[in-house]
């Protein structure tokens, strides 16, 4: 008995798998559209302190409200002369990382209350459950600003409060594949073969939801995005001078009479880092779904 | 001492509309090397009786009486630990849908190697060159190819082989396979019941082989255990039972298979009526009111399982001594 030869051909079938990723792209073309969106998105963040041409903070009178296209200003200046392209590009940096970690929260908290509940079910299942409902009660944002009113308003915890409003999202969605899987003879057969229940929901079910979470995330850190805006908008997330999207559009729209491109520039960063997730959510669920593949 | 003993288990599943006695006194045994039949209609407690064997019940379901000895052993007093020790190592059970039976992100040869990794410690290389072996051993060609392969890509009849090979990782004194034949073509059907006759022949594992298929028994099982509501109607050598059966629903099953060199004109007979509510049977005897025999008497009492000739069967018209067949004849 050699085990050379399986793992030779273990080998090749990972090749076989790259070259299916290739596939995925070309049957759905907007996949890789979204993620080289949203990879570009991330790039910009990372790369804002090479690739501004301004110092995003720095105040020059004279140059104060500069229309775009502006020589040495792409996108135009602000009240206060500040470069609006450098300040759109660090913004980058400040809703990326909160989108990250809101998610974060939101998956990890709502994904072991969905695991539990509908692993073990029963007075568990149904106390987590209404726990969850009460989350659901409130509208979303309305919660958030409600959580970031009572822990003070700075980024971090508009991060707790926009992950904590996700976390119903994930832990009925996780319940619901916990269930259904469940029901699924291989979970069966392998509780017969002498499985713990910690290897089952780590090795055999956990695996198995990662399509249906991976969409999720990309739609709800689109939600984030917007979220994080709301909140620095109304002066509860990032705070001045901090470059950040939300609160430009705030200190902008005291201008949008004369000088609109204040709020319109950091409006459609917003608008296209939520499109770019929203866009990469929906390929890939049209692309993961095992109903729609050929 | 017998391989596996059941001694009068009882199982219920607690549902919201009430209790039903799945599994209501059922005792039987089974030796090494023997291959033991179950059979009945869908409800008649025989899936039951195996998720009872493996305490793989539903969370409705609870043994209340009984023991299940295996090497003498009483299981129904063990922990959950202790359990899984036996599943996958003394224990396997293979299942009706071999396609839904492999989990889709992992290797074939991964899973097959798994309890291994469980039982033994051993890591995934070994694991897979033994899965490698155990692919040839129930005739998986190309194994070398196939355990590298993810599931969807196997046919149903590959399906049940690996799964089948998954159940032998460990050499298991015992397997379980419930319907493992159900959802697959009629051609391999015959193959993979040839399989597990060989592997039965070559291993000395006991087999007990729960089906609703009375073509499947007779090919391939030493003794046969007929059920009906939970309860053991019919017990005996497969070519006794066949031969005459002496309780009416065995009697019955026989008769309503159709068959090639009958009249053409002659009707399919089918069982009269339906399968009992399990949460209201009927007093006395469970098959009563469909029976074609049934005296007054069946609707009172309920028969215990006695000896009727060479076999057991719980029915007072056999076991007063009248033959089934003489009088489903005279009527």
């Amino acid at each position: 008995m050699s085990t050379a030869p399986a793992l030779v051909a273990t080998q090749a079938s990972i090749r076989e798998t790259r070259i299916h990723l290739l596939e995925l792209g070309r049957t759905h073309p907007r996949v890789i559209l979204a993620g080289s969106l949203v990879l570009l998105l991330f790039l910009i963040a990372l790369l804002a302190p090479f690739i501004s041409p301004h110092d995003p903070i720095a105040v020059n009178a004279d140059n104060a409200y500069l229309p775009p296209l502006s020589p040495s200003h792409l996108l135009g200046t602000d009240e206060l002369g500040r470069d609006l392209f450098s300040r759109v590009l660090w913004g980058a940096r400040v809703s990326l990382p909160v989108a990250f970690v809101a998610v974060a929260v939101g998956l990890v908290a709502g994904g072991v209350i969905g695991l539990i509940s509908g692993y073990f079910g029963g007075v568990i299942d149904l106390l987590l459950m209404r726990l969850v409902d009460a989350l659901l009660a409130f509208p979303a944002l309305i919660l958030a600003i409600a959580i970031v009113a009572a822990l003070g308003p700075d980024l971090r915890n508009a991060m707790i409060a926009i992950g904590i409003v996700a976390i119903p999202v994930y832990a009925r969605l996780v319940r619901a594949l916990v269930l259904q899987l469940k029901q699924v003879e291989f979970i069966a057969a392998t509780r017969s073969l002498g499985a713990t229940p910690l290897r089952l929901i780590v090795r055999h079910m956990i695996p198995n939801l990662l399509n249906p979470i991976i969409v999720q995330v990309s739609l709800s850190a689109g939600f984030a995005i917007l979220a994080e805006a709301t909140l620095s908008f109304l002066g509860l997330g990032a705070q001045v001078p901090t470059p950040d999207w939300g609160q430009m559009i705030n200190s902008g729209a005291t201008f949008l009479a004369n000088d609109p491109w204040l709020a319109i520039v950091p409006g459609a960063a917003i608008s296209v880092t939520v499109f770019s997730f929203n866009l990469l959510g929906d390929s890939l669920r049209d692309a993961l779904d095992p109903r729609l593949r050929s | 001492m017998h391989l596996l003993e059941l001694d009068d288990v009882h199982t219920n599943l607690t549902l919201k509309a009430g209790v039903v006695r799945a599994v209501d006194g059922v005792s039987f045994h089974i030796d090494a090397g023997e291959t033991l039949g179950i059979v009945g209609e869908s409800g008649s407690g025989k899936s039951m009786t195996a998720l009872s064997i493996m305490r793989l019940l539903p969370s409705s379901g609870r043994i209340t009486s009984g023991a299940i000895r295996f090497k003498g052993r009483d299981m129904t007093g063990l922990s959950e630990d202790e359990m899984e020790d036996i599943r996958g190592t003394e224990i396997a059970m293979i299942f009706q849908d071999p396609m839904s039976s492999l989990n889709p992100v992992y290797r074939t040869g991964w899973q097959v190697g798994e309890p291994l990794q469980i039982h033994r410690g051993v890591n995934a290389r070994a694991s897979i060159a033994a899965a490698i072996a155990l692919f040839k051993k129930v005739g998986i060609p190309d194994a070398e190819k196939r355990v590298a392969q993810y599931p969807h890509v196997f046919s149903g009849g590959m399906s049940q082989r690996a799964m089948i090979a998954m159940g032998l990782t460990t050499s298991p004194s015992l397997l379980i396979a419930d319907e493992p034949t159900t959802a697959l073509d009629v051609t391999i059907q015959a193959q993979i019941l040839e399989l597990l006759r060989n592997l039965n022949r070559d291993s000395g594992m006991a087999t007990i082989l729960i089906t609703h298929n009375l073509g499947v028994v007779a090919g391939i099982c030493d003794r046969v255990i007929v059920m009906y509501a939970g309860r053991v109607v019919e017990q005996g050598r497969t070519e006794d039972v066949f031969a005459h059966p002496e309780h009416p629903y065995t009697w019955s099953l026989l008769r309503s298979i159709p068959r090639l060199d009958a009249d053409e004109r002659e009707p399919l007979k089918p069982i009269e009526g339906l399968p009992p509510d399990m949460m209201r049977l009927p007093s006395g005897c469970k098959f009563g009111p469909r029976c074609p025999f049934a005296i007054k008497r069946c609707a009172e009492e309920e028969p215990e399982l006695l000896l009727v000739r060479d076999q057991l069967a719980r029915c007072w018209v056999t076991q007063a001594g009248t033959s089934l067949r003489e009088s489903a004849d005279a009527g």
